[in-house]
């Protein structure tokens, strides 16, 4: 479904939460995230970067504030296709799952859940399978395959919904420099030529962070809003725990 | 033996089951729920002895009192209050509770009973058949229908839910189809065993399976098997249904962990 241009991707305002019985993780958060941004969030652990994400796409329900999507309520019907990579994302299963199979799970959010694959969601599957790197994977059973590589089935899995927002949260832990270096191409692309709008959540960017072209600092707040340029020099200290 | 028409009845509703229940179960297995189907179970017992006490078709009331533990469970655990593992002791332990109270007031500790415990070659009606067939053809054609849909949920719960599928209606089937399950399999297995034939044949194979699709054929292959020569043994032998088709199914776990460790050792030695 073709969404306004103007339309703002994400947008909370005025957003707390905290979780039951617990002390706040976000207060007052306001944010509004324009379509083709990449944005990068970052900030220390329990800082409530990955709270921030789970409450933008509607995981988590906003103790008060407000959560937009596309300027509809997360989950509304007709919102345009979301892809999402979630934190340390593995597959709890003892069973061997195909690469395939993991990024044909991805076409639920083009075809629904009723009945099988048709051609054109089996030529997605492989197109994304092919712009994740795993062509001549794409049968291997995926606990055969080394972290970097199953994570880059998950990202096809999002990629395979074809979506207009992409969300990765921590996406490159445990994953080697080289695989660092062949997502932020991969993510790049997708913005450069797709007009993917991306949601990227990690305390270390590594080789991401000349691609992010806009970053959020999150620690209970937003500390920092602005192009990852201007940030002060300490924070590109990775021994600092920002 | 197939020219009595207990056996051929038996063995009519144990193709349907065989298939069936592993079939439910490996998506159980696969969401790390692999004792729903016992808990479940237990929940028809109270079934089978409210069925008793009101003088109404046990076979009926067991399905029923299933069904609401199934949706009893979903909604305790998708509530978030409370874990999976303690929304089905809940439920699990007031289905049998229930079930012992219902069954006394009925004073029916009896060989009848017996037979929905352990399951009985012998219970099996026409009317048990017509039962089967139709309930379990409509939750067979369920599966295929919803494969895609179930299997994406199974992979990755909070991303079919970002991208917008029905996960909380797909996660309600899944807990429908085991309360089918364990209705319609009981008289032959046994309210007791009846979780065991949803999860053995998955765990079996798994350990020989190339991908998730190969998994659940062969996990249908496997119940099969179990229930046909379990059934026949249990013939020839005079052994209880349930109890034989479950160690048959114990049986082929442990040839296939054996056959999936030799391949290890093969692929270790080959490299």
């Amino acid at each position: 479904m073709p969404v306004a241009p103007d339309l703002p991707a994400v947008e909370l305002d005025g957003v707390s939460f905290a979780y039951r019985g617990g002390p706040p993780v976000l207060d007052e958060v306001t944010l509004r995230v324009e379509q083709g941004a990449f944005l990068g969030i970052a900030g220390p652990n329990g800082g409530g970067k990955t709270t921030l994400l789970r409450l933008a796409l509607g995981l988590e329900r906003p103790t008060t504030g407000r959560v937009r999507l596309f300027g509809a309520p997360p989950g509304a019907r007709g919102l345009p296709r979301i892809g999402y990579v979630s934190q340390r994302a593995q597959l709890a299963s003892a069973t061997p799952v195909t690469v395939r199979e993991v990024v044909g799970a991805g076409r639920l959010a083009v075809r629904g859940p009723f009945g099988p694959l048709r051609a054109d969601d089996r030529a997605a599957v492989a197109r994304a399978i092919e712009r994740a790197g795993l062509a001549d994977r794409s049968d291997a059973p995926l606990r055969t395959l080394s972290g970097g590589m199953q994570q880059r089935a998950f990202i096809a899995r999002a990629l395979a919904a074809e979506p207009t927002l992409l969300a990765l949260d921590e996406p490159t832990t445990g994953v080697d420099a080289e695989s660092q270096e062949s997502l932020a191409a991969l993510l790049a692309g997708l913005r450069d030529e797709l007009g993917v709008t991306i949601l990227y959540v990690s305390h270390e960017f590594g080789a991401v962070e000349h691609v992010v072209s806009r970053l959020v600092l999150v620690r209970g707040g937003i500390v920092f809003d602005g192009d990852p340029h201007d940030l002060p020099a300490l924070w590109h200290d990775p021994s600092h725990a920002h | 033996m197939l020219e009595l028409e207990f056996m051929r009845l038996a063995f009519a509703v144990g193709i349907v089951v065989g298939v069936l229940a592993p079939t439910v179960g490996f998506f159980l297995v696969e969401r790390r729920q692999s004792l729903v189907g016992d808990g479940l179970g237990h929940v028809a017992f109270a079934g089978v002895a409210a069925g008793y006490l009101l003088g109404i078709s046990p076979v009926l009331t067991a399905l029923c009192f299933a069904v609401v533990g199934a949706f009893a469970i979903e909604w305790l655990r998708s509530r978030g209050g409370t874990s999976g593992d303690q929304a089905l002791a809940l439920v699990f332990y007031t289905g049998i509770a229930l079930g012992i109270v219902l069954i006394s007031s009925a004073n029916r500790f009896d060989v009848g009973l017996f037979q929905f415990l352990f399951g009985s070659i012998l219970t099996v009606t026409p009317g048990d058949l017509w039962v089967v067939l139709v309930l379990g053809g409509l939750a067979l054609a369920a599966v295929a229908l919803l494969y895609r849909g179930l299997v994406a949920v199974v992979l990755d719960e909070e991303g079919s839910r970002v991208a917008g599928a029905p996960v909380a209606l797909l996660n309600t089937v899944v807990a429908v189809l085991a309360a089918l399950t364990v209705g319609i399999s009981m008289r032959i297995v046994g309210i007791l065993l009846i979780a065991a034939l949803m999860v053995l044949p998955v765990i079996a194979a798994q350990r020989v399976a190339w991908s998730l699709r190969s998994t659940l054929a062969l996990s249908a292959a496997i119940g099969l098997l179990a229930v046909l020569v379990g059934l026949s043994v249990s013939y020839y032998a005079d052994f209880p249904p349930g109890g034989t088709i479950v160690l048959v199914a114990a049986g082929v776990v442990v040839l296939a962990t054996a056959a999936g460790a030799a391949r290890g050792i093969g692929k270790h030695s080959g490299a």
